[in-house]
């Protein structure tokens, strides 16, 4: 043996062997990483892959069989509830394991673990806001009902099913990538995917409650209240106008010393809110009725908006037992159909907007967090210690006290810039034991109004509009969800914790909710926008839209003889309503005398516009910007003194512009003069034209590319080849076709309730979460072209029809 | 013939080991394979990297002309080697090669005798 060389070479081999099996920064390990037989080129799924099998579980009570279509959507048939529930996590997990545990490891706070010390803030954030706990009690409320206990218990097995199978090479390619493995599914799991999911669509940016106390230090409440008024001016609620509201059955007390107290105390105390949500997340429903549609039958529609994602939030399926039959999307994550249909009815959703979570200061008796003052004492805490484990790093231990409000999320151990360790408890709806999916596992069985009306009980919150059509011809839409009994502005601010007056003093009744059924008008509706207008006799703060809504019902009041392709017409309809109420006075007060000749040929672009946001037109584009720059000559000498400046909507400045001549806002504070609307409006103008004047001369102010979008993967810029760039399909914020950026219609559905189902979808993604299978992003360009593709509900008599291409068989073991 | 086995050898058992033991199995066995089949440490190395050269290459290149290239591109942007899959093939290849090179290499100096001269 030769010592020395072998010595050497030795050493170089192992330190190969480590270096390529060890995470540098972001890289992957590459030896792992690039074996072929191990690493991501096991993820390169062959074209003509064959998805067939048979398979065997000793959880399976029955047979079962999966047929997948052309598009890979599988029709699930099962003689057995409990097997059809256990499959559908099997199919999730095969299909789209990794998104489903990054999601729920982020909602817990857990992506430290992940990608090291970059993710603690936003891991101490999410527990501090008491995600964990939110989730711990709807596993209560899961497990102590029988149907939701039994039909998430199979979800799990299903899901772990798949994932005690999983070899080094089958995993997906973002653990390859990250270097980890995937845990045990679990209920815990399960319910963590459905407060993500209510952060999303009820969380902080619904009440913004530290922005509107940081405004207290400039404005007065009545100025607040004018300046984030109420309901809109234009506002065409979902329950229409002049609807006569029952008299309330209970109401709240307002605390005797709350007006001199709480509306008109100035408090510099702001906090710094880090994660708004999307001003684009909203969604469109409705139903029209036998009585407007062509073929007699009523159409029910859904485009519910989200940021959009790779992988998509969504997964096509129809899942067949002897007790349903449903098909829609579902939620990689829960079982069940989420947005679809059955025999006999078909159901959608759009968020309700309502405000469920209120911030309370606190008083700890010292440091230790452990006692608080309350109604004249010192009231115990829990103490909770989150561990945050840090990949490559030390475990960092945080001590989050809960009262009786909920957690103390921030502290002197969790500020923002300015929250100067003040200590501030969130009282959140969500926290709440609740059994949401027990509302999804009787819509999926609902035969009628009142397995539907009776169904919807059980959803407490996100509150959302629930849209409704049956095949007996029915149509309805309840505003739906446990909203709070508050007095008029409570909540707006940032609440004193010591007073139990202050308190939600219980919510409004479920059956006082704003719904409506079988209306005269011939149709229901909803776009996110206020449900019902001021004669509704309960006080629900919240963020609502305002056009999309006005276009919708415009639109629904005119058709008549619907078709469902009018529905994928008013589904892409891309008409800017905003545009066509503001262009006038725009105009009204534009001083063309100060506008050189390049500036009136912008704006000559703008006033033969056509008003619609279409992909071609330059319009749209320039009212863009001009919003932009007219918010902000505004609004920014006024705002300039609040931290963390919460702006008004754009419909406020829009309508009071409108209407008052003399707008009190249109001076800049910061000049000697008194700046008139003329002013502000001609100066915005002035301000934007420049950008767009440039880009025109480069042939970029079309639309089609300002209004570009990208549809991320879920690693966001960390993953751009596995994103989608550059697609556009026109629309616009406050358009109903709501493609913007990043977010846009995550799935379009209608629904025409013949004898026959006749039903059309399409969502921008693909069946498959492998960015190394051709079912990736199948759908995108239908999608982004405003196509549709026709939803086969199959039959178990079809199994030999040549749109089933694979088939994969389930047996007891 | 004594190179060709050992090249051989070396790639069958390194393709069984990937089916059931980690990656790096590859070392042990292009060790392995040096130790049993003796041969000059120069051409016990060419016989590691060429055998997991090939393997790799070939099975690579395999799943990708399957795949029609769809991932490899993706991959290939996200590492900075560029959409094309021949580039990310070769480092692949190199990769592997490399580490049974190197193993083969120690294999080869456990097997050979000091260099002495020996008379008779």
């Amino acid at each position: 043996m030769r010592i020395i060389p072998f010595a050497i070479s030795f050493i170089i081999t192992i330190g190969l062997v480590i270096a390529l099996n060890m995470k540098w920064g972001p890289a992957p390990p590459f030896g792992k990483f690039l074996s072929p037989q191990q690493g991501f080129w096991q993820n390169a799924e062959p074209i003509d892959k064959d998805f067939s099998a048979e398979l065997s579980f000793p959880e399976l009570k029955g047979r079962a069989n999966v047929y997948f279509d052309e598009r890979l959507v599988p029709h699930l048939f099962s003689d057995n509830d409990n097997d059809a529930y256990f499959i559908q996590g099997y199919l999730h997990a095969k299909f789209r394991l990794w998104q489903m545990e990054f999601q729920t490891m982020a909602t817990a706070g857990r992506i430290s673990e992940i990608i090291g010390d970059r993710a603690i803030d936003y891991d101490r954030e999410q527990r501090r806001m008491g995600l964990v706990f939110a989730a711990e009690n709807m596993v209560k409320g899961i497990e102590a009902n029988q149907q939701t206990r039994e039909a998430v218990g199979a979800y799990t097995a299903g899901v772990n099913a798949w994932i005690d199978n999983l070899t080094e090479s089958d995993l997906p390619v973002e653990y390859k990538l990250l270097d980890y493995k995937p845990e045990r599914w679990s209920n815990l799991k399960t319910a963590l995917f459905v407060k993500q999911l209510t952060k999303t669509l009820a969380g902080y940016g619904y009440g913004n409650d530290f922005q509107y106390t940081s405004l207290m230090s400039v404005f007065t409440d009545d100025e607040i209240k004018m300046l984030f008024p109420y309901a809109s001016d234009s506002l065409s609620p979902i329950i229409p106008k002049g609807t006569l509201y029952e008299t309330p059955s209970s109401f709240a007390l307002k605390p005797a010393g709350a007006d001199s107290v709480y509306l008109k105390k100035v408090d510099s105390l702001t906090i710094l809110q880090t994660d708004k949500p999307n001003d684009g997340i909203g969604s469109n429903n409705w139903a029209v009725s036998g009585s407007k549609t062509k073929s007699g039958a009523p159409i029910l529609c859904n485009d519910p908006h989200l940021d959009l994602n790779f992988p998509s939030i969504w997964y096509e399926l129809q899942m067949h037992t002897p007790s349903f039959n449903a098909y829609g999307v579902s939620f990689p994550g829960i079982p069940g159909v989420v947005i679809g249909f059955n025999d006999s009815i078909a159901f959608g959703f759009t968020n309700g907007g309502i405000d469920i979570m209120d911030f309370y200061k606190i008083r700890f008796k010292d440091d230790s967090k452990k006692q608080y003052w309350f109604e004249g004492q010192w009231k115990d805490t829990k103490i909770k210690v989150e561990e945050v484990k840090v990949r490559g790093g030390a475990t960092v231990l945080d001590t989050v006290a809960y009262t009786h409000f909920g957690p103390v999320m921030y502290d002197k151990s969790f500020t923002n810039v300015s929250s100067g360790g003040e200590a501030v408890a969130i009282r959140w709806k969500a926290h709440d034991e609740s059994n949401e999916l027990l509302m999804w596992w009787h819509l999926d069985r609902a035969k009628s109004y009142e397995d539907y009306a009776a169904a919807i009980k059980y959803l407490e919150c996100p509150v959302q509009n629930i849209v409704f059509a049956s095949k007996k011809g029915d149509i309805a839409l309840w505003q739906q969800g446990k909203v709070p009994l508050r007095w008029e502005r409570q909540g707006a601010y940032l609440m004193p914790g010591e007073d139990d007056s202050y308190s939600w003093q219980g919510y409004i009744p479920q059956e006082q909710n704003p719904h409506t059924f079988n209306p005269e008008r011939g149709f229901v509706s909803s776009a996110n926008q206020r449900g019902a207008d001021s004669s509704y006799p309960y006080y629900v703060p919240g963020d609502f839209s305002v056009y999309r809504g006005i276009r919708i019902n415009d639109q629904l009041n005119t058709l008549q003889q619907i078709t469902p392709e009018d529905m994928m017409k008013l589904q892409n309809d891309n008409y800017n309503t905003k545009a066509a109420m503001f262009r006038s006075a725009l105009l009204k007060y534009t001083d063309q005398s100060k506008l050189n000749e390049q500036e009136k040929k912008l704006l000559g672009i703008f006033t033969s516009w056509n008003l619609v946001n279409n992909v071609g037109e330059k319009g749209p584009t320039i009212f863009d910007a001009w919003m932009d720059s007219l918010m902000k000559e505004v609004w920014s000498d006024e705002f300039a003194r609040v931290k963390d400046p919460l702006y008004p909507h754009q419909s406020t400045l829009i309508e009071w512009l409108g209407r008052d001549s003399a707008f009190r806002y249109a001076d800049n504070i910061n000049t000697p003069g008194i700046e008139t609307n003329t002013d502000v409006v001609t100066n915005s103008f002035k301000a934007a034209a420049p950008a767009l004047l440039k880009l025109d001369a480069d042939g970029k102010l079309y639309w089609g590319h300002a209004n570009s979008l990208t549809i991320y993967h879920l690693l966001r810029t960390g993953a751009m080849p596995f994103a989608r760039q550059g697609i556009s399909n026109g629309g616009g914020s406050e358009i109903v076709n709501a493609t913007r950026k990043t977010f846009g219609p995550s799935w379009r559905m209608i629904v025409q309730l013949t004898e026959k189902t006749e039903a059309y979808g399409v969502y921008p993604g693909g069946q498959s979460g492998n960015p190394g299978s051709w079912f990736y992003d199948t759908f995108v360009d239908t999608w982004a072209e405003g196509k549709y593709y026709s939803l086969w509900v199959m039959t178990d008599k079809e199994a030999t029809d040549p749109k089933v291409k694979w088939t994969i068989k389930f047996n007891h073991r | 013939m004594k190179f060709l086995t050992a090249l051989l050898l070396t790639a069958l058992l390194s393709f069984v080991g990937g089916l059931y033991a980690p990656w790096w199995s590859l070392a042990l066995m292009s060790f392995l394979v040096a130790v049993l089949v003796a041969q000059r440490p120069g051409k016990a190395f060419l016989a590691g990297f060429l055998a997991l050269f090939l393997l790799w290459g070939c099975v690579a290149l395999w799943l990708d002309v399957r795949n029609k290239g769809l991932l490899s591109a993706r991959i290939g942007e996200l590492l900075g080697l560029g959409s094309s899959s021949i580039l990310l093939i070769l480092v692949t290849a190199l990769i592997g090669g490399l580490v049974a090179g190197f193993a083969a290499l120690t294999g080869s100096y456990l097997r050979s005798p000091k260099r002495t001269t020996s008379f008779r």
